[in-house]
């Protein structure tokens, strides 16, 4: 297992660039290892851009330019000398609607493994246990490894692909609304997986849910496009029961009690 | 509830949009009957002027002759000489245009930009415009003759020159209804697998290639669909020789080939010209099938992404 102290990000002013619109602009802030930081705002502030950097899965966009520094446990992850690839396999993703391959349940989990060379059948078998048992899914598949993963739930299916990223031993998990497709006993289920991951992986969460963010995160940044003409700020970042109490910014009152956004 | 209640609010589409929708299903309707109709037709036809080869020589005995002496004084009418030849040219052509068309196809698919992809896909729809015998004027001005020297034959017109240049016929079947199937596969299983750590070779070879597999497998039988009837290059290529190849470098007949160059010169309504009908209905059967299996295939593929 991972040990708690690696996973951080350093932002230093980052900024993304689509082409020629910067959609994001001076983000500074740090995400600590071994917590749940949530990143909230309204639709079109950044949020997904602003996780896309951690993982680099914005280089796959094309014509997208992110400015600033990112340092993932002191190392500039934009540096040349860091493969964006190689970099994925420590800072996986789980996206807003359950993607899984069409393949078995094994062998989505065993995916990732099987790229970075893990053949050994024994030791495929364990990594797919450990793996679908943190993402508390082990006990309604366990039995059924081998069915397509088509069949399972929405619900399952997004815990599946938790699962997947986590075969890889990542030491931070990125979520991009990950429960927003889903029913509210899934959502439980995934939220109650949040809380036993973070422990040991560092976990950045997008959420339109207010109360999914105060529930579940420790840190809480809040992002804010005022005027389509100037690019998306972070407004504020803190202790998630301090920004929901007694928030700095006038603006993220508003946000959270719901005045707008 | 009264019409009263509700007055400004209709309750269905004014009586001549229904009449003209009406009218428009029918005509859809009838196309798709013509198109069968049409297909019958064609059937029967072959059939009634195949009718007395099968009486005289009889469909197996064409179907499993080795020789093609149509107009010697004991006339030989064995099919065989022709459908190994076309076996042997749909064979170079598929070599030749499986792995060219299926690696055009991921690049366009999966790794060109915007504007290239809008290039090349045009480039790809000129190809298929290009008419045969433009190729096959360009087979016999440089193909032929090099292949006669380069392999020492003596003669370059050849299953393997036909084959060539057929399979560059079948390339933008080949590429645009792989890329197809390639483009059909959702963006998030891409996604999905980047973000696990894998290249975008990795990805296309993982995920790709595998959920794109049966339109693919269309794809080269819709080429080989067009392989096989292909005419103006085979008869301007392979040779015409009468015996049975046994190598692709040799010269070949095909059937499309043997219909097209006999017909001109036989006696109409007789024994030879029934024969090439037999041998079109047997081509007819053979393109047929292969286009229902492709046909078949794309349509599941197509189904698997309903999720
Ligand atoms: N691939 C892209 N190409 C160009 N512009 C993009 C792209 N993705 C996002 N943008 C732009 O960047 C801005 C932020 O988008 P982003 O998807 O990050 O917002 P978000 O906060 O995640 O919104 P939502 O809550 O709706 O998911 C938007 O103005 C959007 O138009
Ligand atoms: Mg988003």
């Amino acid at each position: 297992m991972v040990t708690a102290a690696s996973g951080s990000f350093e932002l230093d002013d980052v900024s993304v660039t689509y082409g020629n619109e910067t959609a994001v602009a001076g983000v500074t802030m740090s995400i600590e290892p071994a917590s749940v930081t949530a990143l909230i705002g309204p639709s079109g502030c950044g949020k997904s851009t602003l996780l896309r950097c951690l993982n680099r899965m914005n280089d796959e966009l094309g014509n997208v330019k992110v400015g600033g520094r990112i340092l993932f446990d002191g190392v500039d992850i934009y540096d040349r000398s860091v493969d964006p690839v190689e970099l994925r396999v420590r800072v996986g993703q789980v996206f807003q609607k359950p993607n899984p391959f069409p393949m078995s349940i094994f062998d989505n989990v065993a995916y990732g493994p099987r790229t970075h060379g893990v053949r050994r059948k024994a030791e495929l078998d364990a990594l797919v246990e450990e793996s679908l048992k943190r993402a508390a899914l082990w006990e309604e598949v366990k039995n059924s490894l081998k069915k397509h993963a088509f069949e399972l739930s929405g619900g399952q299916q997004q815990r599946l692909c938790i699962a997947r990223a986590l075969a890889t031993s990542p030491e931070v998990l990125l979520m991009d609304e990950p429960a927003s497709a889903l029913d509210p006993i899934s959502t439980q289920q995934i939220e109650d997986t949040i809380a036993e991951l973070k422990s040991s992986v560092t976990i950045v969460i997008v959420t339109h849910n207010m109360q999914q963010a105060a529930r579940i995160s420790d840190r809480t940044a809040f992002m804010l496009r005022e005027s389509m003409d100037f690019p998306a700020q972070l407004v504020e970042v803190g202790d998630t029961r301090v920004m929901f109490t007694n928030p700095a910014d006038k603006r993220t009152e508003a946000y959270i009690t719901g005045r707008f956004g | 509830m009264t019409d009263a209640s509700f007055p400004r609010r209709r309750t269905g589409r004014p009586a001549f949009r229904r009449a003209a929708e009406s009218v428009v299903t029918r005509a859809i309707a009838f196309s798709g009957i013509a198109a069968i109709v049409i297909l019958a037709a064609i059937t029967v036809f072959l059939g009634m002027n195949a009718l007395r080869a099968v009486g005289d020589v009889g469909l197996w005995s064409m179907i499993t002759g080795t020789d093609w002496f149509p107009t010697s004084k004991e006339p030989s009418y064995g099919f065989l000489p022709a459908i190994v030849g076309s076996l042997w040219v749909t064979a170079v052509a598929l070599v030749v245009s499986v792995p060219v068309g299926v690696a055009a196809a991921i690049y366009i698919s999966e790794f060109a930009s915007r504007r290239t992809k809008e290039v090349a896909k045009s480039v790809i729809e000129f190809m298929a415009a290009v008419p045969s015998v433009v190729l096959g004027l360009m087979g016999l001005a440089v193909l032929v003759p090099s292949i006669r020297v380069l392999m020492r034959l003596d003669t370059g017109l050849t299953a393997f020159a036909a084959g060539i240049m057929v399979g560059v016929m079948a390339l933008p079947t080949i590429i645009s209804i792989s890329e197809d199937a390639m483009h059909a596969v959702p963006a998030d299983l891409r996604t999905g697998s980047l973000a696990l750590g894998n290249t975008r070779w990795q990805t296309v070879h993982k995920v790709v290639l595998p959920a794109a597999s049966s339109g693919v497998f269309a794809a080269v039988m819709l080429g080989v669909g067009r392989a096989i009837g292909e005419t103006m290059v085979v008869l301007m290529l392979a040779g015409n020789s009468g015996i049975v190849p046994n190598t692709p470098l040799v010269s070949v007949r095909t059937m499309p080939g043997t219909i097209a160059g006999e017909m001109a010169e036989v006696v109409q309504g007789g024994e030879h010209y029934s024969v090439l009908f037999a041998m079109a209905l047997v081509l007819f059967a053979m393109t047929f099938i292969i286009n229902l299996v492709a046909d078949v295939v794309l349509e599941n593929q197509r189904k698997r992404w309903r999720r």
